[in-house]
């Protein structure tokens, strides 16, 4: 058994994010990055099933600023092989990246044959979640997307996975193996790793880079983006002090003029 | 580089080992544990389990989560024993590895502090943000490196959370009346660690101290002054082996000994009645008891009143040790928060503020009188915030 969990960097909003002079990117020469939250959940994922069946887990990821210490967290969790590919600038698009990762996937040494691709669903800059089912279509397996939770069979070489729809509603699917899968959530929270083991991660686990091959779109057409602005505040709280009739009064007044009484 | 060489395997072999072996169990640090009546393994009976080789089954319960690092189990020993120290970090770093999953809030506290420098999850690049709202200048090394007598080490809830901010602003104000010359890190600035190191995270700890003491090299100072009773506790203890060589203060103590200077400036009468907690760091490890209580006594109109237990015998506020993020877990076992039943007390002297020298305190006991009903009777206030609230503007 041979998992593969795909992980990326995304823009760390908790600083303060920059747009380059150009007015229609990201300053990404000042951004800090952070590994995507769904893709932590993808790994941790791979990693309860590789407690499960003992499999192999390599983890592959586009390089990036911070990539390493993902690449190394991971390893410190457990992944057995961690592999950045190199030579792209950054900013690629998600049918760029996908195009990278699955060419990498199916001709760098050892990556294949693989039985589960798991990646996350969608992240901060891919709302759409589209990585997931393209690098499918490139590698030609099926796919299946907000995932919350997989059992293996691994004599049968199938996987039956838990889907979430809307309103509380799941759904359980029987899937043939090799399958990408998007992971909404791990069914655990993804695991603390004690930072002296990520440090000793950095001394002994060698990152392996793959070159990038092409960055070709594949024909589609490419998203421009015209302008990119930060959020301007539009308006203040106020803030209603006094004794409960006065604020209850003062509500009533602030409701009946917006024409909501 | 390691802090601390000594692990639980090869703790035997050094003489903090052979002192914790001449434990009597006689019990007092498991009496006078604030949490001693909830844990499976108190301190003397993993003692106990440490003689019989049975350390296994202390480190795969979750009982030391309910340790808040307070120092009271040591101040009590009667050998003397450093539990705090020595076996209970060690043992807590074997419980982390050992626990199926830690608690969520402890957890992101961790992550955020190796991320972003704060446990909040705060924006490493605001660090510094509260000093334009200071109302005196500040000077940030890194925009002017000339040499500067203190290195004020401001610390993490007391740069972020907003009323850890009233703490910096009213010790920026006594810094500049007291004509002190002093710098701040600024954005550079990354928690000291402590929590790291008496938590669960040697590694943590172990990375920020290598990264403090990288900032610390860069610039020239005197003295180290921190707001953080727990930054002042890793300075002291921990940061030596990497060659930490300055002076160094708590600003409370700090203060103290510039009372003469200082009790000019308390011209503005506050009539207050206050009641003084003693930090676990500041007093039980440190006995700074004496330089808080010269410092209220010195601020016009001031009464003091002291609680049923202080100094030595103070109760904890419960956010050492990694508890400033298991409230929920505690409550989750059914355990009183340290904190309500500190402010219990301290409401029974009949005082009217609650003056604290810790950052943590702050908010702690601000719920908790919040939770009990009682912040209408009781407001809290770091002894610093009183001392600037005493000087005319």
């Amino acid at each position: 058994m041979h998992i593969l969990v795909l992980l990326k960097m995304v823009p760390d909003v908790v600083e303060d994010l920059e747009i380059a002079s150009g007015g229609t990117a990201l300053d990404l020469d000042c951004q800090r990055m952070i590994l995507s939250e769904s893709d932590d959940h993808a790994l941790e994922q791979a990693l309860l099933l590789k407690e499960r069946h003992g499999a192999k887990l390599t983890v592959l990821a586009v390089d990036a600023a911070e990539v390493d210490d993902a690449l190394f967290t991971a390893a410190a969790k457990g992944a057995d092989r961690v592999m950045k590919i190199v030579g792209s600038d950054a900013g690629l698009t998600t049918r760029q990246a996908a195009r990278v990762l699955s060419q990498t996937i199916a001709e760098e040494p050892g990556l294949m044959p693989v039985d589960l691709i798991l990646t996350g669903v969608q992240a901060i800059d891919d709302l759409d979640g589209l990585i997931a089912p393209l690098v499918a279509d490139e590698l030609h397996m099926p796919y299946l997307g907000i995932i919350t939770g997989i059992a293996l069979d691994v004599s049968s070489d199938t996987a039956r996975a838990i889907k979430e729809y809307p309103s509380g509603v799941r759904g359980e699917f029987q899937i043939q193996l090799p399958a990408v899968l998007g992971i909404q959530a791990a069914e655990k929270p993804p695991r603390y790793v004690p930072v002296a083991k990520i440090r000793a991660a950095m001394k002994t686990v060698k990152i392996e880079c793959a070159q990038v091959l092409t960055l070709a779109d594949g024909g589609w057409p490419a998203v421009n983006v015209l302008e990119m602005k930060q959020n301007e505040p539009a308006g203040h709280a106020e803030m209603l002090e006094g004794a409960p009739a006065q604020v209850s009064a003062r509500l009533c007044e602030i409701l009946a003029g917006r024409g909501l009484f | 580089m390691s802090a601390c060489p000594v692990t639980l395997e090869t703790l035997p072999r050094y003489p903090e080992g052979t002192e914790i072996l001449t434990c009597l169990q006689c019990g007092v640090c498991a009496g006078t544990c604030p949490y001693g009546e909830v844990m499976d393994y108190p301190p003397r009976r993993m003692i106990a389990m440490m003689r019989a080789g049975m350390l296994e089954k202390v480190f795969t319960s979750d009982s030391l989560l309910a340790c808040v690092a307070c120092y009271a189990c040591m101040a009590k020993c009667p050998r003397g024993i450093r539990l705090t120290e020595i076996l209970l970090p060690l043992m807590k770093e074997q419980t982390l590895a050992h626990l199926p999953e830690l608690p969520g809030e402890l957890q992101k506290a961790l992550q955020n502090t190796l991320r972003y420098g704060n446990p909040m999850g705060e924006p490493s690049r605001k660090r510094a943000a509260w000093v334009k709202s200071a109302g005196v200048p500040i000077r940030i090394f890194a925009e002017d490196r000339k040499p500067a007598d203190v290195l004020w080490f401001v610390e993490c809830y007391t740069s972020y959370y907003p009323r850890g901010q009233d703490n910096s602003r009213a010790t920026a104000r006594l810094f500049h009346a007291l004509e002190i010359d002093f710098a701040i890190l600024g954005n550079e600035e990354k928690c000291a660690g402590e929590c790291g190191r008496l938590t669960w995270e040697p590694g943590l700890f172990e990375t920020l101290m290598d990264y403090n003491m990288a900032v610390f090299q860069k610039y020239q100072f005197n003295r180290v002054v921190t707001s953080c009773p727990h930054a002042h506790n890793a300075f002291k203890n921990r940061y030596p082996v990497l060659g930490f060589n300055w002076g160094l203060e708590h600003v409370t103590p700090f203060l103290a000994k510039y009372l003469a200077r200082l009790k000019p400036l308390l011209t503005r009468k506050l009539p207050y009645t206050v009641t003084y907690h003693d930090s676990c760091c500041l007093g039980r490890q440190n006995e700074f008891y004496q330089a808080p209580r010269q410092l209220l006594a010195a601020i016009p109109g001031v009464k003091s009143i002291e609680m049923v237990h202080n100094r030595v015998n103070a109760i904890c506020c419960g956010g050492g040790g990694g508890g400033m993020w298991l409230d929920t877990y505690f409550k989750a076992k059914g355990y009183e928060r340290l904190s309500e039943r500190r402010v219990r007390e301290a409401v029974a002297t009949g005082a009217d503020v609650l003056a604290v020298s810790c950052p943590y305190e702050v908010s702690r006991f601000e719920d908790a009188l919040k939770v009990l009903g009682y912040d209408k009777r009781m407001m809290v206030r770091d002894v610093t915030e009183l001392l600037a609230e005493a000087m005319e503007e």
